[in-house]
């Protein structure tokens, strides 16, 4: 794991799940070393939880167009 | 009783024939399900909420009934004259024998100009090829920002709010609010829809109204609302109305969702789908994990087995005892050796002894010299009269000769 790594916790949910993917494909066909495959492993995991918590703890997040401006949203306003 | 037994014992009771009637129409597969176009006439709604009505044509008159929970569900109020379809079953009445239509959905065709106005737009747009499947896009997978054009206030935009939080609150939703009936109503619509592309880009749009009449419903057959949809960057849902509400917005539309809610849930991907999923993708990691392992640890083994074959270690184990061997052969030689030579020093020590002249004097000999002390070895050396010394095992005495006799040997 030569090239630079995103920390997990930066990632959006989308790119999270886009790296999981790449990984998995990689762990299938590819033997590299086992420090590789363990960092491989490792790093699955912890995309895996972030992605889990970004589910769990994410609050929509509502906002409305007022002309070109974006702004909060209040319902019933 | 008796006066009666002339009738024919197989006479059917009224009951049983309207029974058997409704049996027979139960089992039609056609008439189970179906769709019938007429005008309505007759229609009354008595204090029960059942809606009663007759529906015709040019030539025949249908009764229909429709009971008060399907009534509640409508979105109009049906009135003599209205061109409609009518879904449902047929059946016999049987208190009554009459055939009936069981209504559980009527979509009005439209009264008259709206109607029209309808039709004349959707044949046109069609024309424009603005409903074509090809140009339908595709939704995103993973929506990050979802537009939605509807009014702030309306019981629809609730229930949207409602399952995207409950699916997929990691999107950010931009509501264009905009009145979704009245004469402002297509110009907000068709607005809103323009300004959501340009100002917040959305992965995909919301177009929705919660239900009501055809009037309440008719923005969404405003052709500057067609062409907004058409035109929009991001792809547009619908989620106008109920289920049985089919505007020219649906048409347009890149997907048409029944109602509000359900255009929501097209939007996004579930949460409760996402989760085990997720575990999914976990256990597909460790398992992949363990099966790299285990391969090294069977390599690492299978090494191990080979390195002990031709390991060092069996032949130091050999090379040792030979050496203890070698060893302990050595010390039984060294002993043997110190045995033989302490043998000879002691056979040595004995021939010493016996060479010993003070020995042979012990054995009766005696050793006689001159007085300078010469040994005599010949009787020629001395002379009568000399004086030798004679020395036995014990001491020495002082002799003279007396005479030379002969000499022996």
């Amino acid at each position: 794991m030569t090239e630079k790594l995103t920390p997990v916790k930066e990632l959006t949910y989308e790119q999270a799940l886009a790296e999981l993917e790449g990984l998995l494909s990689l762990l299938e066909t590819d033997d590299g070393s086992l420090d590789e495959i363990l960092a491989k492993f490792e790093r699955g995991q912890a995309l895996v939880q972030h992605c889990a918590a970004l589910l769990e703890k994410a609050e929509l997040k509502v906002r409305q167009l007022s002309g070109d401006e974006i702004i909060d949203f209040e319902a019933d306003a | 009783m008796e006066q009666l037994s002339f009738l024919p014992p197989t006479a059917w009771s009224v009951t049983e024939v309207n029974r058997y009637l409704r049996d027979l129409f139960e089992s039609d597969h056609n008439l189970g399900d179906l769709w019938v176009q007429g005008e309505l006439s007759n229609v009354s709604r008595p204090r029960s909420g059942h809606l009663y009505f007759t529906l015709k044509d040019e030539r025949a008159t249908l009764r229909g009934v429709m009971w008060r929970s399907s009534v509640q569900r409508l979105g109009f109020t049906p009135n003599d004259g209205d061109a409609v379809e009518v879904h449902g079953s047929i059946n016999i009445y049987e208190a009554g024998g009459q055939v009936q239509l069981y209504a559980d959905t009527i979509k009005p065709l439209g009264t008259g100009a709206l109607y029209q106005e309808f039709s004349r737009l959707k044949a046109k747009l069609e024309a424009e090829g603005l409903f074509a499947e090809e140009r339908k896009r595709p939704l995103p997978r993973w929506p990050r920002r979802i537009g939605i054009v509807t009014s702030p206030t309306g019981a629809a935009l609730r229930d949207m709010l409602n399952t995207l939080r409950r699916r997929y609150p990691l999107v950010e939703v931009v509501i264009a609010p905009s009145p979704v009936q009245g004469q402002e109503a297509p110009l907000k619509l068709a607005a809103g829809l323009l300004q959501i592309n340009r100002v917040a880009k959305p992965d995909v749009i919301l177009l929705a109204r919660g239900g009501g009449s055809i009037e309440d419903l008719w923005a969404f057959n405003d052709e500057r609302v067609a062409y907004a949809i058409a035109a929009s960057a991001a792809p547009v849902i619908t989620g106008v109305g109920h289920e049985t509400d089919f505007t020219i917005a649906d048409f347009v539309a890149d997907l048409r969702a029944p109602t509000p809610t359900a255009a929501a849930e097209l939007a996004t991907p579930s949460r409760e789908d996402l989760l085990p999923a997720l575990a999914e993708i976990g256990q597909r990691f460790a398992n992949y994990a363990s099966i790299q392992i285990n391969e090294r640890r069977w390599q690492i083994g299978d090494l191990g087995h080979r390195l002990q074959r031709v390991s060092p270690l069996a032949r130091i184990r050999s090379d040792r005892q030979r050496l203890d061997e070698i060893g302990q052969r050595a010390a039984t030689l060294l002993r043997h050796r110190l045995q033989m030579q302490y043998s000879q020093f002691q056979a040595n020590a004995q021939r010493l002894d016996d060479l010993n002249p003070h020995t042979v004097l012990g054995r009766g000999y005696a050793i006689v010299s001159h007085a300078d002390g010469r040994t005599i070895r010949s009787a020629a050396r001395v002379q009568p009269g000399d004086a030798l010394n004679v020395r036995v095992s014990d001491g020495d005495f002082d002799v003279k000769v007396a005479d030379t006799l002969r000499q022996s040997g």
